[in-house]
């Protein structure tokens, strides 16, 4: 969207709030729920679409990206709290309703992914509140007839010399002024809440149970949906009976829909057993044929054929010949399901001219779409209720909105007012996975054991390919997200000899973004075989890592710094030893230690994790860290325990008991430590999970000699499943 | 069939296997009570039935009859005030979907042990999964928690 329809949309927003209230009515949460943003009557002042200021000196900052847990409820706010220099207490903030106004700056839909908020949004939100405290100012100078010059600023009042007034008294005369054009912005060092130690916004909610996750939506003529959902990807409902599902008591109504057969009941607990009585029949289709084994002895297969290419230089044959050392690996890593902690669910309200929708979402432009192809209805009929997310990992970040899409079927084809809920069974079996991936590499080393060839190819799905962002991400046939941030490092962009490949199989498995997205497998692969290329050039992994990365002074000093704090290569104890990753990730760069103990016939215990981070500007030092605490649970997950396999095209994983999450007591003690910077603020939510797969692996290396080169290291017995 | 739930007593008509989740959350409204798996793997269905910790989504409603649920909606001060400021002083939830049975959880421990070890904290909470894994400040808030408790008896 260009500045000139920007600037448009946000006079229409004034406008249109101002005179009608129609933004501020669209944000209230249903009766029986609570009544957060349900605003009385003060005069609001809203100089653009993030921000209102009410007479009542309220301050509400509207959200154009969803919390899910990664902070930005509290980060994105405090952009636009630093420039206003509003009182930090008296800050409410909602999810904004689905609008082109909040669409992102750069993937032109509204949409919250690929850890883009902050950098996305860090001058837009502080002019958001610079913007209003130049009015506020000016309507205070106008009021006093000073100069804006000769009036500050600090926690909701405008002050000049002795006299004060609080910015609600100001809005109405503030409303009356033209916005500047431009705005200057805060000199860093001026700052006074970025950087700062500021708790999270949504801490207290959370706590006491009041925060509403779309599970928690509620109306009295509510009818909560389970689907039995198709078996396999692919298959189709040849036939039901609906009579024992509708004999269920509680049970009201079965309904056939796209994705299988849905059964409305007064609660979940009827809704269920109905489902269970349901009896369908499915033809199951061509990928009934899919199993875990034979998609692995294909995917080696794939690798022998070659693939596409990718990057392509130098005469690689033939310096992998002459290269002194020889490095021929590859690594397998599974499909992953996200498992968000909130199971997914979907509330719709249909009607003949309008179509709502309460739930935790990554992408209201999609959903909205979604709900206008189904419904007939025009997108301005279509209003997204984003609720908060428990948990996402890229579930609810899905090309085609497959849940929304689903519970909008329903609404549809039942007329009632309905709320889908997938089991964890669901959430497990009907997932978009993470696919599963082979990278094999052959590196030839010099005398030095630095590499002078470097042939690889990666096998794998592709994950934008018929996604928003196929057109960029995929080049000449290559989904740049299948080696994401390998070609970026700087010694394979400098190495003369190389080949980059991929290979994509077009499986009819359903996959999609899953937390990282490609560099949940590349950074394993990559971390894993330069772990292995020093071992074979007979030095220190730290050591050989800082020749490698000699031209990348910000991974330069996440490693040293890893190196120092974790107290590398000081002696341990018996058992114990340590593994280190460093990578560029989502604009942050991240160097991790794993301390682990891999005792005989036992299990590996990982007892500390050294994280050092340069995300630039850490906006919020805090929630960087609890990012990185986050990731190196989610990454351990993996790394130790996650698979989804197939057998006859079925996922044989049903819920944590066969999809196991780390617990407590497997939870290392993480030691994050920020390089301080002044870029602009890199991704923090996704950037350290893919490290902490190699740093744990090489951190079992160095212990017991023996190289893990397929994920999970501990598989579940499946049985008969 | 009767039930007491935060001190409060309930007339609900609902099958007697229905999980006690399911007539707190859809009957009774409280909604502080998480679904996470229905499968006794996560406790993010925490609640606390005659004072023990127990699954909720997959206790049946019978087994509340004529005895005490307490939700995160009522847990008492002696045990929600330490937990609450210890929660907030460490800035603990990330998504927060499994925080409230967290709390739920540590507040049995707490309940019965004034000094909680790392070794305790493990015992008592790895029924519990956060996939946010937020355990370090979990851990973190219990021990404080347990420090604010004793502060203030
Ligand atoms: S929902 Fe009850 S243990 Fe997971
Ligand atoms: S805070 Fe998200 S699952 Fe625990």
């Amino acid at each position: 969207m260009s500045n000139a329809q920007l600037i448009d949309r946000r006079k229409f927003i004034r406008s249109t709030a101002l005179a009608a209230g129609g933004l501020i009515i669209a944000f209230n949460v249903p009766a029986g729920i609570r009544t957060r943003g349900v605003v009385k009557e003060p005069v609001l002042f809203a100089p653009n679409a993030f921000l209102r200021i009410g007479s009542d000196n309220s301050v509400k900052i509207i959200l154009s990206h969803c919390e899910m847990g990664q902070g930005i409820w509290t980060s994105l706010s405090m952009l636009i709290a630093e420039e206003l220099d509003a009182d930090w207490k008296s800050l409410q903030v909602e999810h904004a309703p689905a609008d082109i106004a909040y669409y992102h700056t750069v993937y032109a839909t509204q949409r919250t992914g690929g850890s883009s908020s902050l950098n996305s949004e860090f001058d837009r939100y502080r002019k958001a509140g610079a913007t209003a405290r130049y009015l506020l100012v000016q309507a205070a100078a106008n009021r006093w007839k000073v100069a804006p010059d000769d009036c500050q600023t600090a926690n909701g009042y405008v002050v000049s010399g002795d006299k004060k007034i609080s910015y609600g008294e100001l809005v109405t005369d503030a409303m009356a002024l033209p916005a500047p054009a431009d705005i200057p912005l805060k000199d860093p060092k001026d700052w006074k809440i970025i950087g700062g130690k500021i708790k999270r916004l949504d801490t207290q909610e959370k706590i006491k149970g009041t925060a509403v996750f779309g599970m928690d939506i509620h109306f009295p003529d509510l009818l909560t949906v389970m689907v039995a959902r198709v078996p396999v990807n692919g298959a189709t409902v040849t036939g039901y009976d609906e009579a024992a599902a509708l004999a269920v008591p509680g049970v009201r109504q079965v309904v056939k829909i796209p994705t299988g057969v849905a059964v409305l009941a007064d609660d979940f607990w009827s809704a269920k057993k109905g489902r269970q009585a349901l009896k369908v029949q499915w033809d199951l289709g061509a990928a009934a044929n899919i199993s875990s084994d034979s998609l692995f002895t294909e995917m080696k297969a794939r690798a022998d054929k070659g693939g596409i290419v990718a990057t392509e230089e130098g005469n690689v044959a033939e310096l992998f010949k002459q290269s002194v050392t020889k490095v021929e690996v590859e690594y397998f890593q599974p499909f992953l399901a996200q498992s968000p902690m909130e199971p997914l669910n979907c509330t719709v309200k249909l009607s003949a001219d309008k179509c709502e929708i309460w739930t935790g979402t990554q992408t209201q432009t999609d959903d909205q779409h979604a709900a206008s192809e189904i419904t007939g209805l025009p997108i301005s009929q279509v209003f997204i209720h984003t609720c908060f997310l428990g948990g996402s990992f890229g579930r609810r970040n899905i090309t085609r909105s497959d849940f929304v899409r689903e519970a909008v079927e329903v609404a549809k084809a039942s007329g009632k007012l309905v709320k889908t809920v997938w089991t964890r069974e669901d959430d497990i079996q009907g997932g978009r996975y993470r696919p599963a991936f082979l990278h094999r590499f052959k590196v030839g080393l010099d005398a030095n054991g630095m590499p002078v060839s470097w042939d690889q190819i990666s096998v794998g799905q592709s994950v934008m390919t018929g996604g928003p962002f196929e057109k960029i991400a995929v080049v000449n046939g290559v989904d740049t997200f299948s080696i994401e941030g390998m070609q970026a490092v700087p010694f394979i962009k400098a190495l003369k000899n190389k080949k980059i490949a991929v290979n994509t199989p077009d499986w009819p498995i359903m996959i999609d973004n899953w937390r990282a997205v490609g560099m949940s497998h590349t950074i394993f692969a990559m971390e894993s075989l330069i772990d292995e290329m020093a071992y074979a050039a007979k030095k220190d992994p730290v050591a050989y890592r800082r020749l490698l990365y000699k031209d990348d002074a910000r991974l330069l000093k996440v490693l040293d710094l890893a190196a120092e704090k974790s107290s590398w290569g000081t002696p341990l104890p018996k058992d114990h030893g340590r593994g280190i990753a460093a990578f560029k990730a989502c604009g942050s760069y991240v160097a991790l230690v794993a301390e682990v103990s891999v005792p005989k016939n036992g299990m590996v215990k990982v007892h500390k994790v050294t994280c050092v981070v340069d995300c630039g500007t850490a906006i919020q030092p805090d929630g960087v860290v609890a990012q990185m605490e986050g990731s190196v649970g989610y990454g351990l997950s993996a790394a130790l325990y996650s698979e989804i396999t197939f057998k006859n095209g079925q996922v044989q994983q049903k819920n944590f008991y066969n999809y196991p999450i780390l617990r407590m007591n497997e939870m290392p003690e993480v030691n994050t430590y920020i390089v301080p910077g002044n870029e602009p603020p890199g991704g923090i939510g996704e950037a350290s999970v893919g490290q902490m797969m190699p740093a744990l692996t090489n951190a079992m290396f160095a212990v017991t000699g023996k190289r893990i080169r397929n994920l999970p290291i501990y598989k579940m017995k499946m049985g008969n499943a | 069939m009767q039930l007491t739930v935060n001190g409060k007593s309930y007339d609900v008509n609902v099958p007697s296997d229905m999980p006690i989740l399911w007539v707190i959350r859809d009957k009774l409204g409280l909604m502080g009570t998480k679904f996470g798996c229905g499968a006794a793997q996560c406790g993010a269905c925490t609640v606390h039935l005659d004072g023990q910790g127990i699954r909720s989504c997959v206790a049946p409603v019978s087994r509340a009859e004529g005895k005490e649920i307490v939700t995160i909606e009522g847990l008492n001060d002696t045990l929600s005030k330490p937990l609450m400021a210890a929660w907030t002083e460490i800035d603990v939830p990330q998504c927060g979907y499994c925080q409230t049975g967290q709390i739920m959880a540590a507040a049995v421990l707490l309940r019965d042990n004034n000094n909680p070890t790392d070794q305790d904290i493990d015992n008592a909470m790895s029924g519990n999964i956060c996939r946010c894994a937020t355990y370090q400040r979990i851990r973190k808030a219990i021990h404080l928690a347990a420090e604010l408790k004793k502060s203030s008896s």
